[in-house]
């Protein structure tokens, strides 16, 4: 479980985050929204150790991430699986060799060791004849599974994806956040996904926290986010006219 | 207050490249990798610009050269001289500056802007030890390459003199030969060793700390070029006046 207290974060004289408290569980897929400048990217990178924030304690199963010494930190970080929105793969080693690198630096794998464990995870996404094409060879969709792939080959206890769905279509993006959900459930680890994409709240949203202006707006699931009466909430998720009819139906159903 | 800031960062990022190294068996392959990509790539265009301008250098000399009691074979004398202690390790490394500080800046600015660095750090990898390091013990072959220059600048300005009939070969041979000074090569490849760590440091750290997009990866690139120039030109006055002043 990943447990956030009264985080704060500013750069300069702008606050970012004021104050954030916040739990992720574990085989839980957990969505932070908000719109664009609402803090989301800056919590998820402070979560990640790559912002030192002001004030506050994220703990990672009680282990509290600022009382940690480099070296646990180092170790805590090969515990963490993380999707780039950018995919961030390397773009001078081959699909599979940016599988088995995590493998590389941290296991005493053998080569063919690493070359089936990378073809096991590279298999569950769905990627069985990409293995010797370089990143640049491959769609969005494809970098993103490849991401995916990345980021679970070392058995991670926590996932985080920045934005798993932009750039990709619709079809595409359901296709990627089921597999996050089923990768979840599958491993049991703790997810947690930045988003701003309303197919992805429906979606996997079993757990979604609301950011803006940097405070913690609402918490809910996809199931009650239909229901809430937050107005900061339902003028980001029912922006559209699409949503406004999705949720109606919602609700008259549900009655 | 920028500047000095940027040197503070400068002296952080050496600190902190040895720290947590990578593992070894990583670590090798990346060297190796470096050594191929910024020594031995830049062979051919050591090895062009020394002879040619090894060449220019005697043609020069040659043609200042009017008293008829100064004797021929002080062309080969002056191109030996200026060849090793300032041409071959000086003018060559500026002009590495642009050909390998630019491919470093480029690369490592690129990685930055696609987050592939935040995602080493992320995996709990020192980043800096697994970029910028590989590359500082890869440039510690860079003075190999400077001694082919040397050898192709002397080569280039002797084939100038004989061809062009300066001098005669045996004038030219007489004045290479002529009060050799073994120190001066060990400066010469005392100050490339320097300029070997410069060449790799400062490109690497205009394209770590760049932020930015696409754009601002070519304005780190001519920024280091400029900030490795003038670096090289002001240690390589530094040491000259230290061990030949």
């Amino acid at each position: 479980m990943i447990e956030v207290k009264g985080l704060h974060k500013s750069f300069g004289d702008a606050h970012i985050l004021k104050g954030i408290d916040a739990y992720f569980e574990k085989g839980e897929t957990s969505l932070v929204i908000g719109q664009s400048g609402s803090g989301k990217t800056v919590f998820i990178k402070c979560l990640l150790g790559l912002f030192p924030y002001d004030k506050g304690t994220i703990s990672y199963d009680g282990k509290i991430y600022s009382e940690l010494s480099e070296d646990q930190k180092r170790n805590l970080r090969a515990e963490i699986g993380m999707v780039f929105q950018g995919s961030a793969l390397f773009d001078s080693m081959t699909i599979q060799e940016n599988v088995m690198f995590p493998l590389r630096m941290f296991t005493k794998m053998s080569k063919s060791e690493m070359e089936d464990r990378a073809d096991v995870v590279l298999k569950r996404v769905n990627l069985d004849d990409a293995h010797n094409k370089m990143p640049s060879e491959a769609s969005g969709g494809m970098q993103k599974r490849v991401a995916i792939a990345r980021a679970i080959v070392n058995n991670p206890k926590y996932l985080f994806c920045d934005e798993p769905n932009s750039g990709l279509d619709p079809k595409t993006a359901i296709v990627i956040d089921n597999l996050i959900q089923e990768i979840t459930d599958e491993y049991q680890i703790v997810t947690v996904i930045n988003s701003h994409d309303m197919n992805s709240v429906m979606e996997i949203g079993e757990k979604i926290v609301f950011l803006q202006h940097g405070y913690k707006e609402w918490e809910g699931s996809k199931d009650t986010i239909f229901k809430t009466d937050n107005k900061a909430v339902t003028d980001f998720v029912y922006s559209s006219e699409l949503f406004k009819k999705v949720r109606q139906m919602y609700i008259e159903e549900k009655q | 207050m920028t500047y000095l800031n940027n040197i503070g960062l400068y002296f952080l990022m050496i600190k902190e490249m040895f720290r947590k190294p990578t593992k070894w068996s990583v670590m090798k392959g990346l060297i190796l990798k470096d050594i191929d990509d910024l020594v031995i790539g830049s062979l051919g265009i050591v090895a062009f610009i020394s002879f040619f301008v090894g060449g220019v250098i005697t043609i020069q000399t040659a043609l200042n050269i009017t008293n008829p009691l100064i004797p021929k074979y002080l062309v080969g004398f002056a191109t030996r001289q200026s060849v090793i202690l300032e041409f071959a390790p000086t003018f060559t490394s500026i002009i590495m500056a642009g050909k390998v500080g630019s491919f470093i800046t480029s690369s490592i600015g690129t990685m930055r802007v696609t987050e592939q660095i935040d995602a080493l750090e992320v995996m709990g990898i020192n980043s800096l030890n697994y970029l910028v390091f590989p590359k500082a013990v890869a440039m510690m072959l860079y003075p190999f390459a400077i001694a082919i220059g040397m050898f192709l600048g002397i080569l280039g300005g002797m084939a100038a003199c004989v061809y062009g009939g300066y001098t005669t070969l045996e004038d030219y041979i007489t004045g290479i030969q002529m009060d050799f000074d073994g120190f001066h090569m060990t400066y010469s490849f005392l100050k490339t060793f320097v300029f070997a760590f410069i060449l790799a440091t400062i490109p690497s750290f205009h394209g770590y700390y760049m932020k930015g997009g696409a754009l601002e990866v070519g304005k780190a690139s001519t920024t280091s070029f400029v900030w490795t120039s003038v670096v090289i030109i002001l240690i390589n006055y530094i040491l000259t006046d230290m061990l030949l002043g």
